[in-house]
């Protein structure tokens, strides 16, 4: 037990490590620019940039200079974005966290529910009118690209019909912390959360089904109908508790993809400023220090996902357990 | 009763309805019978018509949709109408471009914030939108097919190089490498020897989308390859001393055809929506180029007054992405081996 | 009164030819307390027939006509609602394969419980007491611990035991045993069958043995009936059968099972040729492509030979069958 965590851990570091090297690469190695350039951004005056130079060492070898940037980020802690000049990089990260917290916490509430409700019914009424119309709603919701889906929810609750019951009470842009009021946070998030969750309970109703229909042609729901059990018993506690095992884990790699970052398109249209949108105007600023913080804080939970999905696989799944 | 016990051969049976057919006619006929995908690909074919007509219907109307035209007028009802007008909205200040005519002679989906023709933009956009989506897809089953294949049949030290570096890559959200290899990339030009690809050329999006999605495909590729290299007929090959790249065409990459196809319509569909949102954020295409997701970003500050400049390009997306999500699974389900209930 | 009285089932699905009849005018009965062997090949419809009168066949695939009366009751016409009180209750299953046929996120004894709260009101500890008895009376070995294991721990054998207690867990009358032992090693298979005997004496139950296995119908059946391409052939007591098969299907089963004693064959007998494929059109008699002893008139439809207790659909009368027989691989 105590070898395959260790050997996990291993993986991860292993995973993390390449993926900084990655990071770096791209932002230093690209032939073409100048990365001393690049971190001092733009309109930055020679000394600046050959100053820079010096700093991070430049003139050294590649190694040394991902040794020295690592070193900046993680022990001494004390890199600071070159753009917002002077302001440190993680304390940047953390503050945005709050957002994409609860914007992928609440996100993930709704597509839960949404799309077990859409899996079940859609099973349970195979080939029906109904399963043919969630069938259809589904592969709509993944068919439109999220960003227009915002556009579209913006374009309706806070233009077209603001003035109405319906969307009277959505605020302006923008994320309210939940210290400041609950009721504000709340409605602010509202229309980004089920945004959000569209795309997702498409998604995860579409592979429900797939999964629960398959579950049915297996020989143990035939023994469960033998057993005279009830249709809804057979469907929830033999059907979906076997289906519910590749959910789970997608659930947990998607979950981990998100609060790293992969709701940045999400958070630009809502103007939530959460690490996905921290991410892509430090990425149009070619704001270094800031992307290098928040791409491996991203490959962080991605990696941390993964492992705590497999482990929890051991968990729930009496097969795999020892 | 008495019979005669009659010693000729019993009379044979008749044979059963339908003769034997390969697999591949038969899933040709079970898609063909489908009739929701006999619908998605009139769909795409007419989506692909359209756009490729595009400079067809340009020149058609007489304008030049990449050219600005703030101060043009048009035609309606006889009359020449400014093509950006007073705002009647909000402080009534600026202009606002006019809205769609719904006559194909010009602007029919109205004009855009430089006064273009929408209609006209939206064909060539969807032009280099397919394209981009096309070019990447190939691209992207042909490493992955290349990397699935290496690492499954080889296996070893080879096969675990090249799954860490897939898994690493996969590691990283998918539309954040995407940004990143984006914006590096724009801001260089990369000499490759062969040819270069400018900062402005399609090529970048393509080259960036293909390789984002290698990890998606390369893995389930490569598990194939496992299981399929542990086949009795494979290793049936590989006992009579065959040679490799024998067995990989001949037995390998033909079994290795289903599971690469399934992924053709799925990879389109993710290409066009990464390409959309890549040119949305403005690090995608490049103007003067335009695409679907360059669209909806110019329509972006028109949202509350011109809708339809967003909305147009937007609907074009799903209703494409739909057919080919539609398409997509029943190649999946008329390529099943295990086939339908009789 | 029989308790279990099926007549004229036949049960064909839709399929993209058209309807496919599968199973044809069959017809058997199950008394109380005897066992009733369902011997044939596989596809032969055994299986499906059975399912079929339990109603655990997809209605919308599959349309089912017939009778099948069950202590009186017809259980074609019953709504789903009433089905499911018999089924587990009054008839059990116990399916092929015990590999699959346990579902792998729950313990045995959750599962076994599960069925008798589905149909009895008992408290949660008298279901879980009633669990361990079972399991003791199928001789799983320390069936407390066996109660809270999951069935990818225990061996097939094991499975198949548990399967066979959660089938009794609410006393049947009538037990459907389908091939309970086809996916058993050899020695396990004769543990399950000596269960199923000793089962069948102390709980009373009645039992329909699936089975392409002639051994273990010779050995536990009471009456058997001879199943070919959806239909019933022969029908009758298990000696009058083995001793003196009427049905040139009967005879070729018979042969091919290897001699214990006697001069040793040179070749082991199978029957030439493959059964019809379902969807074939069969006007007369099914087995006649293979059949040593046809003539014209098999083409057909065979006329019902006996009206006791023995009888087989044939042309051949009681004088023409010695010599037919002659022509089928060694006489038995």
């Amino acid at each position: 037990m105590l070898a395959t965590i260790t050997a996990r851990l291993a993986q991860m570091v292993f995973v993390m490590f390449g993926i900084s090297v990655l990071v770096f690469l791209i932002f230093f190695a690209t032939p073409g620019s100048d990365p001393a350039a690049r971190i001092a951004g733009r309109n930055a005056a020679p000394e600046t940039v050959e100053q820079i130079r010096q700093e991070f060492g430049f003139d050294r070898a590649l190694p040394v200079q991902y040794a020295i940037m690592m070193k900046r980020l993680f022990i001494t802690r004390d890199l600071t974005s070159f753009v917002n000049r002077g302001q440190k990089v993680i304390p940047q990260v953390l503050d945005a966290v709050p957002a994409t917290l609860s914007l992928v916490a609440g996100a993930a509430v709704l597509w839960v529910l949404g799309s077990l409700f859409v899996g079940v019914v859609a099973a349970a009424m195979r080939d029906t009118v109904v399963d043919r119309g969630l069938m259809i709603l589904s592969l709509i919701g993944i068919s439109m690209p999220v960003f227009w889906l915002g556009e579209v929810m913006n374009l309706m609750s806070q233009s077209r019909f603001h003035d109405t019951w319906l969307f009277s009470w959505v605020p302006g842009l923008g994320y309210v912390p939940l210290s400041e009021s609950l009721g504000g946070w709340f409605k602010a998030l509202v229309i980004p959360w089920i945004t959000l969750a569209i795309l997702y309970i498409g998604i995860y109703g579409r592979i429900l089904r797939a999964n629960l229909i398959e579950a049915y042609s297996e020989d143990y729901i035939r023994t469960a109908r033998a057993k005279g059990l009830s249709p809804t018993r057979i469907m929830l506690r033999h059907a979906l508790s076997t289906s519910l095992l590749p959910f789970v884990t997608m659930f947990g790699l998607d979950f981990g993809a998100l609060v790293g970052g992969a709701a940045l398109l999400t958070e630009v249209v809502f103007g939530l400023n959460g690490v996905g949108r921290l991410t892509f105007h430090a990425l149009q600023n070619l704001d270094l220090p800031v992307i290098l913080a928040t791409v491996i804080y991203a490959s962080f939970f991605v990696v941390a996902a993964n492992a705590i999905v497999d482990m929890l696989y051991a968990v729930i799944d009496p097969r795999v357990r020892k | 009763m008495s019979v005669q016990i009659d010693n000729s051969q019993p009379a044979p049976l008749p044979l059963a309805a339908g003769t034997a057919r390969g697999p591949w006619a038969t899933a040709v006929r079970r898609l063909m019978r489908n009739r929701s995908a006999v619908a998605s690909v009139l769909a795409l074919l007419m989506v692909a018509l359209l756009t490729l007509l595009a400079p067809l219907y340009a020149s058609y109307l007489g304008v030049d949709p990449f050219r600005s035209n703030l101060r043009g007028t048009i035609e309606i009802a006889g009359e020449a109408v400014p093509v950006m007008q007073q705002s009647t909205s909000g402080l009534g200040l600026g202009v606002t471009p006019i809205g769609p005519t719904w006559s194909p002679g010009g602007y029919m989906l109205g004009a855009d914030n430089q006064g273009r023709d929408v209609a006209a933009r939206l064909l060539y956009g969807g032009r280099n939108s397919l394209y981009i989506a096309t070019a990447a897809t190939l691209i992207c089953l042909v490493l992955a097919t290349l990397i699935g294949l290496v690492a499954g049949f080889m296996g070893g030290v080879v096969d675990m190089v090249l799954s860490r570096i897939l898994d690493v890559l996969w590691a990283f959200p998918v539309y954040l490498l995407a940004i990143s290899l984006s914006i590096v990339l724009l801001t260089s030009t990369i000499d490759l020897g062969l040819f270069t690809i400018t900062a402005g050329s399609l090529a970048l999006p393509i080259f960036i989308i293909g390789i984002i999605y290698v990890p998606y495909v390369a893995r389930p590729v490569r598990a194939r390859v496992l299981t399929l290299r542990q086949s009795e007929f494979v290793l049936a090959a590989v006992g009579l001393g065959l040679p490799t790249h024998r067995i990989l065409r001949r037995d390998i990459l033909p079994n290795l055809m289903p599971t690469i196809i399934v992924f053709v319509p799925i990879l389109l569909a993710l290409a066009i929506v990464t390409e959309s949102a890549l040119s949305y954020l403005s690090i995608g295409v490049q103007p003067p180029d335009a695409s679907w997701g360059t669209i909806i970003q110019d329509g972006q500050t028109l949202l509350y007054s011109r809708p339809i400049v967003a909305l147009a390009p937007g609907i074009a997306i799903v209703i494409t992405v739909l057919a080919l999500n539609v398409l997509g699974d029943a190649v999946r389900d008329s390529l099943d081996p295990r086939g339908q209930v009789p | 009164m029989s308790l279990l009285d099926v007549q004229n089932l036949r049960v064909s699905f839709t399929s993209e030819a058209g309807p496919v009849t599968a199973v044809h005018d069959v017809s058997f009965r199950v008394d109380a307390g005897e066992v009733l062997g369902i011997v044939g090949e596989s596809g032969s419809g055994k299986t499906l027939s059975l399912l079929s009168v339990l109603g655990l066949v997809d209605k919308r695939v599959a349309t089912v006509t017939g009778q099948a009366m069950f202590r009186g009751q017809s259980l074609l016409d019953l709504p789903d609602r009433e089905m499911r009180r018999i089924r587990g209750r009054d008839i059990a299953l116990i399916s092929q394969d015990p590999m699959t046929a346990l579902t792998p996120v729950h313990t045995i004894g959750a599962q076994i419980v599960e069925q008798i709260h589905a149909h009895e009101r008992v408290s949660r500890a008298a279901a879980r007491a009633r669990a361990v008895a079972l399991l003791a009376d199928v001789r799983i070995p320390s069936p407390e611990k066996a109660l809270d294991r999951y069935p990818h721990e225990l061996s097939g054998g094991m499975r198949q035991r548990a399967v066979i207690a959660m089938a009794l867990s609410c006393n049947p009358a009538l037990v459907v045993a389908d091939e309970p032992t086809t996916a058993l090693d050899t020695t396990v298979q004769a543990q399950v069958l000596d269960l199923l005997r000793a089962l069948r004496q102390s709980h009373g139950s009645s039992v329909v043995l699936i089975t392409h296995d002639m051994g273990v119908v010779a050995e536990m059946a009471d009456r058997v009936a001879v199943m070919y391409a959806g239909r019933v052939v022969e029908t009758g007591p298990v000696a009058n059968v083995f001793n003196q098969p009427w049905h040139p299907y009967t005879w070729g089963l018979l042969a091919s099972i290897p001699p214990l004693t006697g001069a040793r064959q040179g070749r082991l007998y199978s029957i030439p040729g493959m059964p019809p494929a379902p969807g074939t059109l069969l006007p007369g008699c099914a087995y006649v492509a293979r059949c040593p002893a046809a003539m014209a008139v098999c083409h057909t439809p065979p006329p019902e030979q006996g009206n006791g207790a023995h009888r087989a659909f044939c042309f051949l009368d009681a004088s023409q069958r010695a010599a037919a027989r002659q022509k089928v691989g060694a006489l038995t």
